[in-house]
């Protein structure tokens, strides 16, 4: 075991893993991540706590996740490079293993442009591939970026995010190659609702071997209005949502009962796909939502091991 | 390759004047006059912008290379032409600035324009950034193109996922900068090279530690 977390054994037992995200509050209420994680804590092995998505500032991911520890709940703790540079994030790495956070997602993160400090300045000081390379050389070599000795382990299990639907197309596999080759040891990927394009790339992965590296975790965004469907098929990057998949939204009559059951139906085919060891569920602002869902897609109880 | 700057607001030039009533302006004959920001025109409509605000012109000329040290004669010409003057006004990038400081020394010297980059003509009038003067250039291993640069989050290992049909999530009008690596690289028949993970970066050797300063050997 690299780290021990509840995710890497879910998944090290073959298990399709379930991951689900936890949006911390703009202030400073614990209670508020507590409560969500009493809410959604038995419907997937480990939460993901953003790290100022959007760039919109928010209770940090750390103290988000050692809240989540603290409670027996497995955390993925998000980490950005926009804002900090590699001091502050082999620091932040430190702490988080020292408040007994287990999993890392790194990520290099939105742009500043959208978020509600468009006037900062972004750090960038390393990418998110040298942050997946960073965690590793802690962990697997006790030391840090300029050679130094770590003391103690750094047990933590490495993810990372791709996004099959951006470009250049034909160069994702490639990119992913690059981050499995840093030491990510899982992937959470971008929303998927396009499933031929998704299932193009996992076979493109799976020729690679890339799925026995590295374990593929398919983002599920559940949209909860048609509002919600048409802003991220028009306004988020790199999302690719199918006109049919509106039009349905479109037409129901109860929209929110429409949209989980389109989210049921992609959990299901995303299950099929070679490759696939789990899904990552982003229920923005609607993390209540998560164990019916899963319960839904047939994926509760969650295995205890 | 041009020092490319924009006209400040004139609240913030007229605030950043003061108390000062006597004013001097200098444009530069290079880069500013090829951008129309700094040459004779604009100098005079900033003198005539100036004395509609109740400011008094009293000296204005445009310095052909105004980041260029002038020749004793002509400096110690400008200084006395100057010589009533209670502020100085530059029309010119920030070298330029920096330069009339250093002959104006009793006056405050202050900026008219924002120096915004160091760029290139893409085509007629565009004019794009193309290097940040990092210190330890990369475009060896990126075929020519600068990921500092041209990538909204300078990555080094890009694209990443907003890149969409060749453009920046940041802002369509924006190519992807990664994009144009790897097309180029293709090109180049180079794809390999951008497999390797590109290291961290060394940024001491950049902006962040005071001004750089190299001196030539004798």
């Amino acid at each position: 075991m690299k780290s021990g977390s509840n995710l890497e054994k879910v998944l090290s037992a073959g298990h399709f893993a379930v991951t689900a995200e936890i949006g911390p509050p703009k202030g400073g209420s614990g209670r508020i991540v507590e409560s969500k994680g009493e809410q959604i804590g038995h419907a997937a092995d480990a939460f993901n706590v953003t790290d100022n998505q959007t760039a919109v500032v928010r209770l940090c991911s750390l103290a988000s996740c050692a809240i989540l520890a603290r409670m027996g709940l497995d955390p993925v703790m998000q980490m950005l490079c926009r804002d900090a540079n590699r001091i502050r994030l082999q620091s932040d790495i430190c702490g988080a293993v020292a408040l007994g956070i287990r999993n890392i997602l790194c990520l290099s993160g939105d742009h500043i442009k959208f978020g509600n400090h468009p006037t900062a300045k972004s750090v960038f000081d390393i990418d998110s591939t040298q942050l997946i390379q960073t965690v590793k050389l802690m962990r697997d070599e006790h030391k840090f970026l300029c050679g130094e000795e770590v003391s103690g382990e750094i047990p933590l299990f490495i993810g990372a995010v791709e996004n099959p639907y951006s470009d250049p197309f034909e160069w994702r596999v490639h990119r992913l190659a690059k981050k499995v080759k840093a030491g990510a040891d899982f992937i959470q990927t971008q929303a998927i609702y396009d499933i031929p394009k998704f299932a193009r790339w996992m076979e493109e992965v799976c020729d690679a071997g890339l799925h026995e590296q590295t374990h593929i975790l398919a983002g599920i965004i559940p949209v909860k209005s048609v509002g919600m469907a048409r802003y991220m098929r028009d306004y988020v990057s790199g999302v690719e949502i199918p006109a049919e998949f509106v039009r349905r939204l479109e037409d129901a009559k109860d929209v929110k009962e429409e949209g989980i059951k389109m989210i049921v139906e992609i959990i299901e085919q995303v299950k099929e796909i070679p490759g696939v060891h789990g899904i990552h569920v982003q229920a923005v602002g609607w993390e209540e939502i998560v164990p019916e869902i899963m319960e839904r897609a047939g994926l509760l109880p969650r295995p205890i091991i | 390759m041009k020092s490319i700057t924009a006209t400040k607001p004139l609240e913030e030039i007229v605030d950043s004047l003061g108390k000062a009533r006597k004013v001097a302006l200098f444009g530069c004959g290079t880069c500013p006059a090829m951008m129309g920001t700094g040459g004779l025109e604009q100098v005079l409509e900033m003198r005539s912008n100036l004395e509609g605000k109740g400011f008094q012109v009293i000296h204005d000329e445009v310095i052909p290379v105004a980041c260029e040290m002038l020749p004793y004669e002509a400096k110690e010409e400008l200084v006395k032409r100057a010589r009533a003057a209670e502020a100085a006004l530059v029309l010119s990038c920030s070298l330029g600035v920096r330069q009339v400081c250093s002959y104006l020394e009793s006056i405050p010297v202050l900026p008219a324009l924002n120096t915004l980059f160091i760029g290139v003509e893409e085509e007629g009038g565009t004019f794009v950034e193309e290097c940040r003067q990092c210190g330890d250039c990369v475009l060896a291993r990126t075929g020519g193109i600068c990921p500092v640069t041209r990538c909204a989050k300078s990555l080094f290992n890009g694209p990443c996922g907003g890149s969409v049909q060749g453009k920046c999530e940041v802002d369509p009008s924006i190519p992807c900068g990664w994009q144009m690596i790897y097309d180029r690289m293709k090109a180049l028949g180079r794809l390999d090279m951008l497999m390797e993970i590109e290291p961290v970066k060394d940024w001491s050797v950049s902006w962040h530690g005071g001004p750089r300063t190299i001196k030539l050997p004798e």
